[in-house]
């Protein structure tokens, strides 16, 4: 890591996410029940599911698979052999009165996930990632003072994904997250549904002086909005400092996060230390993957966001950083692709994918394949740039028309609002003429080497066409005729 | 009409079933007849629940099956079933006050295959709660008593089903074997039965205690019986992740196969049987050493030859077990939570208390004892001192058998260092009872095939079992030896008296 | 090493079992005679031996088998219930949940 860490009332912010992504698999990890979302309660629970006397559990290929999907993209090792651990605690949403996870020997060691922070590379180490199952819910909406407890989700399939504490701040804390949830969907193991809780996120945060030994972190759970992380994380950062100032040590908790007040609180259902008495599960033998399988993984993977984006980089000439901003969904790259098959220039088209495109679809919230503008119409608009029949200027407001939906062919939009622009040489030249006429001073200034002169001269050309001349003709002939050129 | 040579409960599972092939005897009659027997023995303690309608209602399927031109060995045989074992027509309750009542949804699977041979199920059977003891004196709903002495223990976990055999209630019966639940009331109550290889019958609805070292197993009066039901038990089963991929197996043809150079005089010509020296201390009791000695005498008069080998970490195998079978026992009961299923505390203030109470009043002391000592050793910090090491040691106690079978086919020795003991002996101090299983824990710890036959009688008359053990997969060979011994040998046909 | 009946009620709660003074303290004396007999096990040197967790792999490359990704369960919650000592809704119905 390159990055000098900024702090923040002089202390500087540790960060590691744990990251639990439901795998999507038809049917649970250790059973044959459909993991379908929002079933009626307990109507997905079988007998292994709910943990019935003589159940016993069998290990679903699916999962597995997926796990492997994951280690090959972030470049881990996937174990040859990793093992089955039960981790104890009574919960009444975990039905055998363990969980099935891994401890000692994860399917997947290792690993790294790269993303921008702004403009800056930042590259992120990953501890593992184990398979385990997930727990059922209890629903807190009052039965007489009890609580309900449905089992549909327990058993789903999740592949946690522990990250070293690299980061420095929510932000970056943030982008790491957004770019793992982008990379499990590009890998088609997970629906990356954050309110359905398919891609969920702990985070462990701790703070130090520089140069310190970590502090004790606090674990917040369960975030489920890349927004709720940053502001969490920068309560809770503030919380740990004045706690500390105050002369206070920090206790390692497990703490929620009240998105409508903002703050954080420690659970009470995690108070007495853990103790989860973990062994190896006598039900499931070792986890065997041979290179063969590995190999056949990796043959039906799609080609990974940094793959395609050294392509984008050296094919297209590409910047890195717009190379990464193209590959942040799989979405996007199609979009750029097809864009590019088009027949536009790769640059132009990265342009208006992060500029334009991104801030309205960051201010309407939808995604890129559902934008109005579709690649080829973007394709056209960027030719008609390229060809000069627009200005710069001219196509943003075909953009917005659209967009807008105001109409669908780009040739028609500059039509109909007539923003074609004059390439007219002799047009132009006559009204150069007359300008320079009518502005001897500018020219004589221009003459005396201020080259703002020159600019002054070009803008009064284009109020005289009404911004329909092409700029860069006005500047070409202006040259010529100022003799500069 | 019924005109067997002998009266219909002394036959056992072979004899019964060529009765029902001849159709000298319906499955109704013969499930009549025992269920009476049953009924008129409850004294024993042997059955936790009778189900004679549903008993009579599989009979009569059996004997439809039968007039349509079916066959079968076990088509239509009476057994009944150890009730660790669940089962969707019949309350299943582990000989626990936390389950009862518990219908399962299924049946195991164990009791699934018997169904399809068309077994028929009388009942439900005694056992020690969870299969944790070995007396049958944990069961939560009263002990189960020896028929060949009523002051005696039938021994257990499987106590239930040793019992009920012996008293000529069932021809067989299924068990559970951990630490020696099969063999040990076999040999307590003079009856015959096999505990096979670590994942050749399913463990699918078998009540968990240990799952490491949990085998179902048949109970019955013969090898021969015992080879006709296991074969039925066994065999590969998707829903069990260690249960073994290998085709069903013939035990009864494996047991009749002749051995090489074998003559009708020395069936067992060639057959090395070794004999541990750990397994013949001084401390083993005079009658019982008699008893199998008198065995072993019988197999070398059949051909076979006796060596000394060696399991030189028997005694470890105490305290390995102990550790290893509480550790996941600890676990599998987490379940027993009073929230899904079973007993639930009527009174308690809030959640935690909930499963306290629920627990404290579900589960009888040896359970809770070992619990505790299962969450102890598995508790942070004391791990690798007790549950890994104890691991390591399993290993090199399996690895001393495949030392021993290097020098012989069969290993041989005592089931228990004594006769089964007088009721409510060993109560008093747990630690006593575990040292009593010795001879059995190092097979099972190795996943080991293993038997107890009938070899004679000890002390106040009771019977002695000698234990067998088969290398892996060996159950032919261990039944074939048992069979040559029981065909020349009558001590498997001795009854208790009054029965 | 000797168990403390801190030790015994620690346990007890990680276990959720409630004991009455009286279990405690039985077995106390019972889990200190048991780990009496167990010492004997620490003594032996195991250094370099691969725990044996399941036993067949003593003789044999024991991995686990997976079953196929399909689902082959339906709803069978009147049945799965029917043992359940309270549901209302299809819901298991506990003593309040905190978190």
């Amino acid at each position: 890591m390159t990055t000098t860490p900024k702090l923040i009332r002089g202390y500087e912010v540790v960060i590691g996410l744990e990251n639990h992504v439901q795998l999507s698999t038809q049917s649970k990890i250790f059973s044959g029940s459909s993991t379908a979302f929002g079933a009626a309660p307990n109507t997905q629970a079988s007998a292994v599911d709910l943990a019935l006397p003589g159940t016993l559990p069998v290990l679903n290929r699916g999962a597995v698979e997926r796990a492997i999907r994951f280690g090959l993209a972030v470049g881990a090792k996937v174990a040859p052999l990793s093992i089955f651990a039960r981790k104890n605690y009574f919960y009444p949403d975990l039905p055998k009165g363990y969980q099935i996870s891994q401890f000692e020997i994860p399917v997947v060691q290792g690993g790294t996930v790269e993303f921008f922070v702004g403009d800056e590379k930042k590259s992120v180490r990953l501890t593992r990632a184990h398979l385990e199952e997930d727990a059922g819910k209890s629903l807190h909406e009052d039965y007489h003072g009890q609580s309900g407890i449905d089992l549909n989700r327990a058993g789903t399939p999740l592949l946690e994904i522990v990250s070293e504490p690299e980061m420095r701040s929510g932000a970056e804390a943030a982008e790491y997250a957004k770019t793992l949830h982008a990379l499990v969907m590009w890998l088609g193991i997970c629906d990356g549904n954050m309110q359905e809780g398919s891609f969920r996120c702990d985070v462990n945060v701790s703070v130090r002086k520089p140069g310190e030994p970590f502090g004790t972190r606090r674990e917040i759970k369960n975030l489920n909005s890349f927004r709720y992380l940053v502001d969490a994380v920068n309560f809770e950062v503030n919380w740990q400092i004045d706690q500390i100032e105050d002369g206070l040590a920090i206790q390692q908790a497990t703490v929620l996060y009240n998105p409508d007040t903002g703050e954080t609180r420690a659970m009470r259902s995690k108070e007495d230390s853990a103790d989860y008495r973990y062994f190896p599960d006598p039900d499931l033998p070792p986890l065997v993957i041979g290179p063969d399988w590995v190999e056949r993984v990796k043959s039906e993977m799609p080609e990974l966001p940094r793959v395609m984006a050294k392509r984008f980089v050296e094919a297209d000439g590409l910047p890195e950083y717009d190379a990464t901003m193209m590959t942040q969904s799989l979405a996007t790259a199609r979009y750029y692709e097809a864009a590019k098959a088009a027949g536009a220039a790769p640059k132009l088209v990265a342009n208006w994918i992060m500029g334009e495109i991104s801030k309205r679809l960051n201010s309407e919230g939808i995604e890129i394949n559902a934008a109005p503008v579709g690649a080829a119409v973007l394709a056209q608009l960027i030719g008609r740039i390229a060809d000069g029949t627009i200005s710069n200027n001219a196509a943003k407001q075909v953009f917005d028309a659209l967009w807008a939906g105001e109409g669908s062919d780009v040739d028609a939009i500059i039509a109909a609002k007539d923003l074609k622009q004059s390439n007219d040489t002799g047009a132009i030249e006559a009204i150069l003429d007359e300008v320079l006429a009518a502005n001897a001073k500018s020219v004589e200034e221009f003459r005396a080497g201020k080259e703002k002169a020159f600019n002054a001269l070009v803008g009064q050309a284009m109020k005289a066409t009404k911004g329909k001349a092409n700029p860069a003709l006005v500047n070409e002939l202006l040259k010529k005729k100022l003799g500069a050129a | 009409m019924v005109s067997p040579m002998k009266p219909l409960h002394e036959m056992g599972v072979a004899e019964l079933g060529r009765a029902l092939g001849a159709k000298s005897v319906s499955s109704t009659e013969l499930s009549q007849h025992l269920l009476a027997r049953v009924t008129a023995a409850q004294a024993l303690g042997a059955f936790l629940h009778v189900d004679a309608e549903t008993a009579l209602a599989a009979a009569a399927a059996a004997d439809a099956r039968r007039a349509a031109g079916e066959t079968g060995a076990l088509l239509g045989v009476p057994l009944a079933h150890k009730d660790i074992f669940v089962t969707a027509d019949m309350p299943t309750t582990a000989g626990s006050k936390i389950l009862a009542g518990y219908r399962s949804p299924f049946d195991a699977t164990v009791v699934a295959r018997l169904n399809a041979a068309g077994t028929v199920s009388l009942g439900k059977l005694n056992c020690d709660e969870f299969a944790m003891g070995s007396a049958n004196e944990n069961s939560a709903y009263g002990p189960a008593h020896n028929p060949w002495d009523l002051s005696r223990v039938p021994g257990g976990s499987s106590g239930g089903s040793a019992t009920a055999v012996a008293a000529r209630l069932v021809p067989a019966a299924t068990g559970t074997d951990t630490g020696g639940s099969i063999r040990q009331p076999a040999s307590f109550t003079g009856i015959t039965g096999i505990k096979p290889t670590y994942g050749v019958c399913s463990r699918y609805g078998m009540i968990a205690f240990a799952s490491s070292l949990d085998q179902a197993g048949p109970m019955a009066r013969s090898a021969e019986d015992c080879a006709l039901l296991l074969s039925a038990m066994s065999g590969f089963d998707e829903r069990d992740a260690t249960s073994v991929q290998q085709p069903a197996q013939d035990f009864h043809a494996q047991m009749l196969a002749a051995r090489e150079g074998a003559t009708a005089a020395q069936p067992l010509k060639g057959l090395r049987i070794g004999l541990p020296k750990e397994f013949f201390p001084a401390a083993l009791s005079a009658d019982v050493n008699g008893a199998v000695r008198q065995g072993l005498a019988e197999l070398e008069k059949l051909g076979a030859t006796l060596v000394d080998v060696s399991l030189p970490r028997t005694e470890l195998a105490i305290p390995v077990y102990y550790i290893i079978a509480p550790a996941e026992a600890s676990s599998n009961l987490s379940r027993f939570d009073g929230v899904k299923f079973g007993h639930r505390a009527a009174q308690f203030d809030d959640l935690l208390d909930m499963y306290k109470k629920t627990r404290a009043e579900g589960f009888g002391p040896e359970v809770k004892r070992r619990i505790m000592i299962g969450s102890y050793v598995l508790s942070h910090g004391y791990y690798d001192a007790y549950y890994l090491q104890a691991q390591k040691l399993r290993r090199m106690i399996a690895d001393d058998f495949q030392q021993a079978f290097t020098q012989c086919d069969l290993i041989a020795g005592p089931v228990a260092p004594t006769v089964a003991w007088k009721a409510g002996e060993g109560a008093d101090d747990p630690v006593k009872a575990y040292l009593a299983d010795i001879f059995t824990l190092p097979g099972s710890l190795a996943g080991l095939p293993g038997m107890s036959v009938p070899v004679g009688f000890g002390e106040g008359g009771m019977p002695v079992g000698l234990q067998l053990i088969g290398n892996y997969f060996k159950e032919g060979q261990l039944l074939h030896a048992a069979h040559a011994l029981q065909q020349a040998s009558d001590w498997h046909l001795q009854a208790p008296a009054g029965i | 090493m000797a168990l403390t009946p801190q030790d015994v009620s620690r346990i007890a709660h990680l276990a959720r079992l409630e004991l009455s003074e009286a279990e405690q303290g039985a077995l106390l004396s019972q889990l200190n005679g048991f780990f009496s007999i167990v010492e004997q096990m620490s003594a032996v040197d195991t250094a370099g031996v691969e725990p044996l967790y399941t036993p067949l792999s003593a003789v044999q490359d024991v991995q686990l088998r997976l079953r196929e990704d399909r689902v082959t369960e339906t709803n069978q919650r009147e049945l799965n219930q029917r043992s359940a000592p309270a549901v209302e809704d299809g819901l298991f119905l506990v003593p309040k949940v905190i978190e």
